[in-house]
């Protein structure tokens, strides 16, 4: 919406550089992967001239939910595991606002992940990022539900319990899914291209970004980093294809899409490290167009509680 | 002794009636028709109080409900119907015991029996089927029941309902509800028209064929009446030219709701509040709204919380176990002050407790819930009206002051239904659309006035107003913020807003005489209950008064001064206290009622409490034998 439109009086040409976006300094550790994922918002932002006063993140609490102090648009820091639901309320009550969710793996694969598969169904026009480090950092190392099995933690030192649960895997599962992909922090390019899909898709738009945390598990994808060969890319001209980096990732598949059962078979395989589009249906209905409604001035809704009291006279 | 009579006058096969008894004239009369889960009582008597009210007669309707959808067939806990209070004057509360009854069966007339609702003389109709059933078990509970039946002394009249209901219908329990109505309508003398065009209504989405056999059996019950019953009753209806409309509390809140303008309700399913989204449901997106049905009740506060910091205020409707649920989240709209608004339609606690049953127990979890200090409002409607104005009011209040105002009814303000004037709704009732325009230079998302703690809340869209709202301590950038200076200070400022908001109230005005021997302090639901009682009670020549607060936090001023001018001070609630002469009680453990609680926290004065948990609202006349017994007694505390 134009803000000549809002009768805001601002002149509206204005064009924003990336530092018209840069929030208070990021104090994450050094080496910590929200700093290529804030990066890349801030890329992308620009890219799209996003208006700052039009523009959401709403987060939960932990380490990358502290992402919209970072950042000068409007944000929401709120409850651990509630980002969601705070995303959903603004998107429903401003539908024309562009809003983005950023959680933690503890965030929205554990103690919020009632939310998200609703989130998923409701498939609002949200784009939400999981900065995925497979730890729970703020709090010092306790396992998360990613957390690779056999990891030790503060809270399982003998090692993690459970096979890690795997977010693409549960969110293909999850109906009225619309669009799945993961990306990963140390291949920025990816990482832009990924977000870029993501922002541009109409309807929920779930991207899991792997991490390490520097402090906590700084190795996890340690390899993966060094051996590209371990990396398999998605590529297809309806997903994410980034030319630059066919030189480095050689292992390459064509996946379209709309093919979900392919998608789900992909997630399923643990050989390598699968980044790119898993699905993407924009045909699946969103919730905030099913439910708009026309708005009424003040008099007609008088006009029309007159009407309703009516019903109820004596 | 109960008298048991088959047809009181006998007159089938004559040629003339019978000449109709002269009408009893009273001036307040309570009804009930209880019946199993799904045979319609509730409609029977929602028709009945509802023409009532229309034919000029005070009315109070409360629904007795059991907890399950489909209770176990005649089952003295499995009752299900309506008590129908109608009276000459403004009738405000549900009274006490029943006049008159009519029940489809013997236990679950045994169920309202055992619980004490029924009139030492009341007149019951009683479906008579059960006697000679062709189920010996049935015969031999229907035989045991009316053994103990008879130690009372009730009159009891046996009516051939089903008999008569098969000559219209194959399945007479479709149809005795409407024959209980017809049977009403005759002995009351109502409006068999008005009648017809309510049962036209709650019909509506039926066949005619279902409406003609619906007043076939009214008529048939009514003739049924005329022929056989020897006695009738006169209400006479005030001469009131007022326009009113007759509602439940859910509804007034729903269409309170409307009228306030708020265009978003979040909620989850949850009794006995669930039935406000239900009447939104079928109106709202008319008037541009949205009720959300969220995942759970976390997700429902943490939506309309958004949607109320990025817009218009939202609003969340819940009972007891989900306000505990949302705790965390109301603590955060206290902390990014965002304004929302919370009905809670308070049930029986703790825990899942009781779910369709009246309790007045939510008060100090409103209040404290959150953790950590999170001032906001907590106000509670005292009647149907108030459950319609007080949206209105709490819309207001919230966006006013950037909070949390928290609106408490109950399970018997819910589905108790009143006639009251009708609103006369204004477009100011809406509030003014969200301002959008760039604040001005310099101005910061918290610029606490340093007096009011009030600032100008900053909304997506606004050019220049761009910051984070964050659950963390912050100052007045909204940037998180731990030194000393500024969070005793951001404390302060949360906490003014209620002070000065205390300053915009009134002191509540004392029902009675300014001074005397004993004040009764109520709030929410009980207060028709508490002033029939004082009215009584002064009609006995006792100098009782009673006052009803409507603000919880902030309380209203003047209290302690109103206080001193009274003997003796004791609230009346339904939670629980401990009695005073309890084994192990004593003055120093003793645990009052929650309002008396916060009475004595808040003026160092004396305050007793007489409470009852009964799963019912409080009867005038219970509320009057405490009233008595405080004054003898001196009072325990």
């Amino acid at each position: 919406m134009s803000c000549s439109l809002l009768g805001c009086g601002v002149d509206d040409d204005r064009v924003f550089e990336m530092g018209d976006y840069e929030g208070a300094m990021a104090r994450w550790c050094p080496g910590c992967g929200d700093h290529s994922v804030l990066t890349a918002v801030e890329k992308l932002l620009t890219a799209e001239q996003l208006r700052p006063e039009n523009t959401v993140f709403v987060s939960g609490i932990g380490c990358s939910s502290r992402f919209p102090h970072y950042l000068k648009t409007f944000g929401f820091h709120g409850l651990h595991g509630r980002a969601l639901p705070v995303a959903t309320g603004v998107k429903l009550n401003r539908p024309e606002l562009d809003v983005f969710v950023v959680m933690g793996d503890g965030d929205c694969t554990s103690i919020g992940a009632g939310h998200w598969l609703h989130a998923v169904r409701y498939n609002m026009n949200l784009t939400a990022l999981l900065l995925d480090n497979n730890i729970y950092g703020l709090t010092k190392m306790q396992t998360s539900p990613t957390t690779p099995q056999g990891f030790r933690s503060n809270t399982q030192p003998t090692g993690s319990y459970l096979p890690a649960l795997n977010p693409i895997q549960a969110t293909l599962g999850i109906t009225n899914a619309s669009f799945v992909a993961q990306t990963a922090e140390w291949i920025p390019a990816h990482l832009y291209a990924t977000i870029e899909a993501a922002y541009r898709h109409k309807g929920f738009a779930f991207v899991r970004i792997l991490q390490r945390c520097p402090v906590f598990t700084p190795l996890i994808y340690a390899e993966a980093v060094r051996r590209p060969d371990m990396v398999e890319l998605l590529v297809h001209e309806d997903g994410v294809q980034v030319p630059s980096l066919e030189a480095t990732y050689k292992n390459r598949i064509t996946h379209d899409p709309l093919d979900l059962d392919g998608a789900r078979r992909l997630a399923e395989m643990s050989d390598r490290i699968r980044l790119g589009v898993f699905f993407r249906d924009e045909s699946r209905p969103r919730y905030e167009e099913l439910r708009r409604v026309a708005s009424r001035s003040a008099e007609e809704k008088v006009t029309l509680l007159n009407q309703e009291l009516d019903r109820y006279a004596v | 002794m109960a008298t048991t009579e088959a047809g009181l006058r006998e007159s089938p096969g004559t040629a003339m009636a019978p000449a109709a008894p002269t009408p009893v004239r009273v001036d307040v009369h309570t009804v009930e028709v209880v019946s199993d889960a799904g045979e319609g009582a509730q409609k029977c008597g929602q028709i009945f109080g509802s023409v009532s009210a229309k034919m000029g007669n005070g009315v109070w309707t409360v629904e007795i409900i059991p907890a399950e959808i489909q209770p176990p067939p005649r089952n003295a806990e499995g009752a299900s119907g309506n008590r129908i209070r109608i009276g000459s004057r403004e009738v405000t509360n549900w009274g006490d015991e029943t006049d008159l009854m009519v029940a489809f069966n013997e236990q679950v007339l045994l169920g309202r029996h055992h619980l004490g609702a029924i009139g030492e003389n009341a007149i019951i109709l009683m479906e008579d089927m059960w006697a000679t059933h062709a189920d010996g078990d049935i015969r031999t509970a229907w035989a045991e029941a009316m053994a103990e039946l008879s130690e009372a002394s009730y009159r009891i009249v046996l009516v051939p309902m089903e008999e008569q209901c098969l000559t219209v219908v194959d399945n007479a329990r479709k149809g005795k509800n409407m024959f209980a109505l017809g049977m009403l309508a005759w002995i009351y003398d109502r409006d068999v028209e008005r009648i017809k065009e309510e049962i036209a209504f709650q019909f509506r989405k039926k066949s005619q064929e279902i409406y003609d056999r619906n007043v076939e059996l009214l008529e048939l019950g009514y003739r049924w009446a005329a022929e056989h019953l020897d006695f009738r009753f006169e209400v006479p209806a005030t001469t009131d030219e007022t326009a009113k409309v007759v509602m439940n509390g859910n509804q007034a809140a729903a269409l309170g709701a409307v009228a306030a303008g708020m265009e978003l309700a979040a909620m989850y399913p949850i009794t006995p509040a669930t039935s406000v989204s239900h009447h939104l449901g079928e109106v709202f997106e008319t008037y541009g709204g949205i009720v959300h049905q969220a995942e759970d009740e976390i997700a429902a506060v943490g939506v309309a919380i958004g949607a109320s910091w990025a817009g218009k205020v939202a609003f969340t409707i819940t009972s007891g176990p989900g306000l505990a649920l949302k705790t965390e989240f109301l603590g955060l709209a206290a902390m990014t002050e965002t304004p929302l608004v919370l009905l809670d339609v308070q049930r029986g606690g703790p825990s899942t407790g009781l779910p369709t049953k009246v309790e007045q127990s939510d008060l100090l979890a409103a209040m404290y819930g959150q953790t950590g200090d999170a001032p906001h409002v907590v106000m509670a409607a005292a009647t149907i009206e108030e459950c319609f104005h007080a949206m209105i009011t709490a819309r207001r209040i919230a966006e006013t002051f950037r909070m949390v105002v928290m609106v408490l009814t109950d399970a018997n303000l819910a589905t108790g239904v009143q006639p009251f004037p009708r609103p006369d709704p204004s477009t100011a009732w809406q509030g003014a659309p969200v301002d959008l325009s760039a604040p001005p230079e310099g101005l910061r998302p918290y610029d606490w006035d340093a007096r009011t703690g009030l600032s100008r809340r900053f909304v997506p869209g606004m050019v220049g107003g761009a910051h984070t709202a964050t659950g963390l301590a912050h100052d007045e950038r909204s940037k998180v913020a731990y030194d000393a200076a500024t969070v005793q200070r951001s404390h302060a400022m949360r906490s003014r807003k209620l002070a000065v908001f205390q300053q915009t109230l009134r002191p509540p005005k004392v029902y009675g005489p300014a001074q005397g021997d004993l004040l009764v302090v109520g709030w929410g639901s009980t207060k028709g209950a508490i002033e029939e009682a004082v009215d009584r009670a002064r009609a006995a020549g006792l100098g009782v008064s009673s006052l009803h607060l409507t603000f919880l936090s902030p309380l209203q001023p003047g209290l302690k001064e109103i206080f001193l001018r009274f003997g003796r001070v004791m609230t009346v609630e339904i939670n629980y206290s401990d009695e005073p002469d309890d084994p192990f009680i004593t003055p120093e453990n003793r645990r009052y009622g929650q309002l008396a609680l916060l009475l004595r926290a808040q003026t160092l004065v004396d305050v007793d409490c007489w409470t009852r948990v009964l799963g019912e609202p409080l009867r005038p006349g219970a509320i009057l034998r405490a009233m008595q017994a405080k004054l003898t007694r001196g009072g325990a505390a």
